[in-house]
Protein backbone atom coordinates (compact mmCIF):
# COMPACT_ATOMS: atom_id res chain seq x y z
CA UNK A 1 0.00 0.00 0.00
CA UNK A 2 1.43 3.07 -1.31
CA UNK A 3 2.38 5.84 1.57
CA UNK A 4 3.88 9.08 2.13
CA UNK A 5 5.91 11.02 4.16
CA UNK A 6 5.70 14.51 4.16
CA UNK A 7 7.71 16.78 5.95
CA UNK A 8 6.21 21.02 6.43
CA UNK A 9 7.13 23.17 8.96
CA UNK A 10 4.43 23.05 12.02
CA UNK A 11 5.01 26.86 12.44
CA UNK A 12 6.67 29.57 10.85
CA UNK A 13 6.75 33.03 10.60
CA UNK A 14 5.14 35.05 8.19
CA UNK A 15 7.00 36.29 5.28
CA UNK A 16 9.56 33.08 5.98
CA UNK A 17 10.36 30.96 3.31
CA UNK A 18 9.86 27.31 4.35
CA UNK A 19 11.24 23.70 2.51
CA UNK A 20 8.29 21.21 1.71
CA UNK A 21 9.73 17.59 1.60
CA UNK A 22 7.44 14.85 0.48
CA UNK A 23 8.41 11.20 0.01
CA UNK A 24 5.88 8.58 -1.77
CA UNK A 25 6.29 5.13 -1.55
CA UNK A 26 5.88 4.01 -5.51
CA UNK A 27 7.95 1.84 -7.73
CA UNK A 28 8.32 3.79 -10.08
CA UNK A 29 8.72 0.96 -13.31
CA UNK A 30 10.20 2.52 -15.79
CA UNK A 31 8.62 0.28 -18.53
CA UNK A 32 12.51 -0.43 -19.98
CA UNK A 33 12.89 -3.24 -18.13
CA UNK A 34 12.88 -7.27 -19.31
CA UNK A 35 12.34 -10.32 -16.98
CA UNK A 36 14.50 -13.26 -17.46
CA UNK A 37 12.09 -14.33 -19.91
CA UNK A 38 12.72 -11.31 -22.27
CA UNK A 39 8.92 -9.92 -21.35
CA UNK A 40 9.06 -6.24 -21.24
CA UNK A 41 7.90 -5.01 -17.49
CA UNK A 42 5.11 -2.61 -18.31
CA UNK A 43 5.73 0.96 -17.17
CA UNK A 44 4.61 2.00 -13.75
CA UNK A 45 4.90 5.16 -12.50
CA UNK A 46 3.60 7.83 -11.10
CA UNK A 47 3.34 11.30 -13.95
CA UNK A 48 1.92 14.07 -11.62
CA UNK A 49 2.78 15.80 -8.27
CA UNK A 50 1.05 18.31 -7.28
CA UNK A 51 0.92 21.03 -4.12
CA UNK A 52 -1.97 22.98 -3.15
CA UNK A 53 -2.00 25.31 -0.50
CA UNK A 54 -5.82 26.49 0.70
CA UNK A 55 -7.15 25.34 -2.69
CA UNK A 56 -4.57 27.21 -4.65
CA UNK A 57 -1.92 25.09 -6.70
CA UNK A 58 1.49 26.20 -5.53
CA UNK A 59 3.60 23.65 -6.95
CA UNK A 60 3.55 20.98 -9.55
CA UNK A 61 5.66 18.31 -11.04
CA UNK A 62 5.77 16.27 -14.17
CA UNK A 63 7.48 12.74 -13.73
CA UNK A 64 9.18 10.35 -15.98
CA UNK A 65 10.31 7.11 -15.62
CA UNK A 66 13.91 8.85 -14.90
CA UNK A 67 12.75 9.93 -11.32
CA UNK A 68 13.70 7.08 -8.69
CA UNK A 69 11.37 4.76 -6.68
CA UNK A 70 9.82 6.39 -4.00
CA UNK A 71 10.07 9.51 -5.65
CA UNK A 72 11.09 12.44 -3.04
CA UNK A 73 10.66 15.83 -3.90
CA UNK A 74 11.27 19.45 -1.92
CA UNK A 75 10.80 22.74 -3.05
CA UNK A 76 10.01 25.71 -1.31
CA UNK A 77 7.01 28.59 -0.21
CA UNK A 78 6.67 31.51 1.51
CA UNK A 79 4.72 31.35 4.35
CA UNK A 80 1.74 33.51 4.09
CA UNK A 81 -1.09 32.47 6.29
CA UNK A 82 -1.86 29.73 8.40
CA UNK A 83 -3.50 26.67 6.36
CA UNK A 84 -3.53 23.65 5.23
CA UNK A 85 -1.08 22.24 2.36
CA UNK A 86 -2.67 19.33 0.39
CA UNK A 87 -0.52 17.38 -1.56
CA UNK A 88 -1.61 14.58 -4.80
CA UNK A 89 0.21 12.08 -6.75
CA UNK A 90 -1.53 10.60 -9.77
CA UNK A 91 0.20 7.67 -11.93
CA UNK A 92 -0.15 4.86 -14.08
CA UNK A 93 -3.29 1.78 -13.66
CA UNK A 94 -5.18 4.72 -12.11
CA UNK A 95 -2.70 5.56 -9.26
CA UNK A 96 -4.04 8.14 -7.37
CA UNK A 97 -2.78 9.46 -3.62
CA UNK A 98 -3.41 12.99 -1.47
CA UNK A 99 -2.25 13.84 1.81
CA UNK A 100 -2.03 16.69 3.69
CA UNK A 101 -0.57 19.07 6.35
CA UNK A 102 -0.92 22.51 8.16
CA UNK A 103 1.26 25.18 8.97
CA UNK A 104 0.64 27.77 11.77
CA UNK A 105 1.97 30.94 10.82
CA UNK A 106 2.22 33.82 13.45
CA UNK B 1 43.03 -45.02 -1.46
CA UNK B 2 43.28 -46.63 -4.70
CA UNK B 3 41.43 -43.40 -6.52
CA UNK B 4 44.13 -41.85 -8.03
CA UNK B 5 44.80 -38.86 -5.62
CA UNK B 6 44.16 -35.33 -7.63
CA UNK B 7 41.00 -36.80 -10.11
CA UNK B 8 38.75 -34.70 -8.04
CA UNK B 9 40.98 -31.94 -7.81
CA UNK B 10 41.54 -32.44 -11.20
CA UNK B 11 37.52 -32.29 -12.28
CA UNK B 12 36.92 -29.17 -9.85
CA UNK B 13 39.78 -27.37 -11.68
CA UNK B 14 38.30 -28.30 -15.13
CA UNK B 15 35.08 -27.24 -13.96
CA UNK B 16 36.25 -24.40 -11.90
CA UNK B 17 38.03 -22.88 -15.40
CA UNK B 18 35.09 -23.40 -17.65
CA UNK B 19 32.43 -21.72 -15.38
CA UNK B 20 35.15 -18.76 -15.39
CA UNK B 21 35.38 -18.82 -19.10
CA UNK B 22 30.83 -18.90 -19.09
CA UNK B 23 31.43 -16.47 -16.71
CA UNK B 24 33.79 -13.73 -18.86
CA UNK B 25 31.26 -14.31 -22.07
CA UNK B 26 29.18 -11.06 -21.59
CA UNK B 27 25.54 -11.63 -21.12
CA UNK B 28 23.55 -10.30 -24.04
CA UNK B 29 20.47 -8.24 -23.39
CA UNK B 30 18.87 -5.91 -26.34
CA UNK B 31 18.62 -2.50 -24.63
CA UNK B 32 16.17 -0.03 -26.44
CA UNK B 33 17.71 3.13 -28.20
CA UNK B 34 18.99 5.38 -26.19
CA UNK B 35 17.59 8.57 -26.12
CA UNK B 36 20.39 10.50 -28.55
CA UNK B 37 21.34 14.18 -28.58
CA UNK B 38 18.86 14.76 -31.28
CA UNK B 39 16.24 13.35 -29.01
CA UNK B 40 17.56 15.67 -26.13
CA UNK B 41 17.67 19.05 -28.74
CA UNK B 42 13.83 17.76 -29.77
CA UNK B 43 12.93 17.96 -26.06
CA UNK B 44 14.39 21.35 -25.45
CA UNK B 45 12.79 22.21 -28.39
CA UNK B 46 9.32 21.67 -27.07
CA UNK B 47 9.81 23.57 -23.85
CA UNK B 48 11.43 26.59 -25.49
CA UNK B 49 9.77 26.12 -29.01
CA UNK B 50 13.35 27.80 -30.38
CA UNK B 51 13.85 30.77 -28.43
CA UNK B 52 17.17 31.48 -27.34
CA UNK B 53 18.59 29.63 -24.72
CA UNK B 54 21.52 31.66 -22.55
CA UNK B 55 23.77 30.03 -20.21
CA UNK B 56 23.72 31.35 -16.36
CA UNK B 57 21.46 31.71 -13.81
CA UNK B 58 20.44 28.39 -13.08
CA UNK B 59 22.72 26.12 -10.75
CA UNK B 60 22.31 22.12 -11.21
CA UNK B 61 23.87 20.17 -8.61
CA UNK B 62 24.61 16.50 -9.17
CA UNK B 63 27.99 14.70 -7.37
CA UNK B 64 30.17 14.16 -10.79
CA UNK B 65 30.55 10.39 -9.89
CA UNK B 66 27.68 8.40 -9.66
CA UNK B 67 28.45 4.42 -7.93
CA UNK B 68 24.64 3.75 -8.41
CA UNK B 69 22.77 5.11 -11.19
CA UNK B 70 19.92 4.39 -9.56
CA UNK B 71 19.25 7.18 -7.26
CA UNK B 72 21.28 10.35 -7.98
CA UNK B 73 19.96 13.35 -5.98
CA UNK B 74 19.91 16.09 -7.61
CA UNK B 75 18.99 19.71 -6.63
CA UNK B 76 18.84 23.01 -9.33
CA UNK B 77 18.41 26.12 -8.64
CA UNK B 78 18.03 29.05 -10.17
CA UNK B 79 19.30 32.39 -8.72
CA UNK B 80 16.30 34.62 -9.73
CA UNK B 81 13.90 36.70 -7.72
CA UNK B 82 10.44 35.47 -7.20
CA UNK B 83 8.49 38.46 -7.02
CA UNK B 84 4.70 38.36 -8.91
CA UNK B 85 5.89 40.66 -12.16
CA UNK B 86 9.09 38.62 -12.50
CA UNK B 87 9.53 35.12 -11.18
CA UNK B 88 11.02 31.61 -12.35
CA UNK B 89 8.29 29.87 -14.28
CA UNK B 90 9.20 26.28 -14.64
CA UNK B 91 12.39 24.19 -14.69
CA UNK B 92 13.13 21.50 -16.99
CA UNK B 93 15.42 18.81 -16.26
CA UNK B 94 17.03 16.43 -19.61
CA UNK B 95 19.20 13.91 -20.04
CA UNK B 96 20.91 13.25 -23.02
CA UNK B 97 21.45 9.38 -22.60
CA UNK B 98 18.51 7.49 -20.91
CA UNK B 99 16.05 5.97 -22.86
CA UNK B 100 13.87 8.69 -22.83
CA UNK B 101 15.29 12.67 -22.85
CA UNK B 102 13.37 14.21 -19.89
CA UNK B 103 13.43 13.80 -16.39
CA UNK B 104 11.38 16.17 -14.52
CA UNK B 105 9.62 19.27 -15.36
CA UNK B 106 8.57 21.35 -12.16
CA UNK B 107 6.20 24.35 -12.02
CA UNK B 108 6.85 27.16 -10.02
CA UNK B 109 4.87 30.65 -9.27
CA UNK B 110 6.07 33.54 -7.01
CA UNK B 111 4.54 32.21 -3.74
CA UNK B 112 7.82 29.12 -3.74
CA UNK B 113 9.46 32.51 -2.54
CA UNK B 114 13.29 30.47 -3.86
CA UNK B 115 13.27 28.64 -7.25
CA UNK B 116 14.75 25.80 -6.02
CA UNK B 117 13.51 21.95 -6.05
CA UNK B 118 15.14 18.50 -5.11
CA UNK B 119 15.04 15.10 -6.24
CA UNK B 120 16.35 12.04 -7.27
CA UNK B 121 17.16 10.28 -11.20
CA UNK B 122 18.08 7.75 -12.79
CA UNK B 123 20.95 7.57 -14.40
CA UNK B 124 21.93 4.71 -17.45
CA UNK B 125 24.85 5.85 -18.04
CA UNK B 126 27.59 8.21 -17.55
CA UNK B 127 26.24 11.40 -19.48
CA UNK B 128 25.20 15.05 -19.86
CA UNK B 129 22.82 16.88 -17.95
CA UNK B 130 20.58 19.54 -18.98
CA UNK B 131 18.40 22.10 -16.57
CA UNK B 132 16.37 25.00 -18.03
CA UNK B 133 14.78 27.55 -16.71
CA UNK B 134 11.83 29.80 -18.07
CA UNK B 135 11.35 33.02 -16.29
CA UNK B 136 8.16 34.71 -16.61
CA UNK B 137 9.31 37.11 -19.16
CA UNK B 138 9.48 34.34 -21.90
CA UNK B 139 13.66 34.21 -21.67
CA UNK B 140 15.50 30.77 -20.98
CA UNK B 141 18.17 30.22 -18.98
CA UNK B 142 19.94 27.01 -18.58
CA UNK B 143 23.14 25.11 -17.03
CA UNK B 144 24.57 21.37 -17.42
CA UNK B 145 26.50 19.02 -16.03
CA UNK B 146 28.63 16.00 -16.84
CA UNK B 147 28.04 12.97 -14.93
CA UNK B 148 30.10 9.72 -14.28
CA UNK B 149 27.85 7.03 -13.62
CA UNK B 150 29.35 3.76 -12.71
CA UNK B 151 26.38 1.25 -11.87
CA UNK B 152 23.72 1.85 -14.44
CA UNK B 153 19.96 2.01 -13.92
CA UNK B 154 16.37 1.69 -15.61
CA UNK B 155 17.34 -0.72 -18.34
CA UNK B 156 18.89 -3.43 -16.06
CA UNK B 157 17.07 -7.15 -16.37
CA UNK B 158 14.89 -8.07 -13.28
CA UNK B 159 16.34 -10.71 -11.98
Amino acid sequence: MASALINVPAKARRGDIIEIKTLMSHIMETGYRHTASGELVPRDIITSFTCRFNGSEIFRADLFPAIAANPFITFFTAATESGKFEFEWIGDHGFSETASASITVE
Amino acid sequence: MQQPPNSSRRQFLGLAGGAAVLGAIPVVTVRPAEATPAMLASAIQSVTGGAAVRTGKVKLDIPPLVENGNTVPMTVSVNHPMAPEDHVRSIHVFNEKNPQANIANFHLGPHNGRAQVSTRIRLADSQKIVAIAKLSDGSFWSASVDVVVTLAACTEDVI
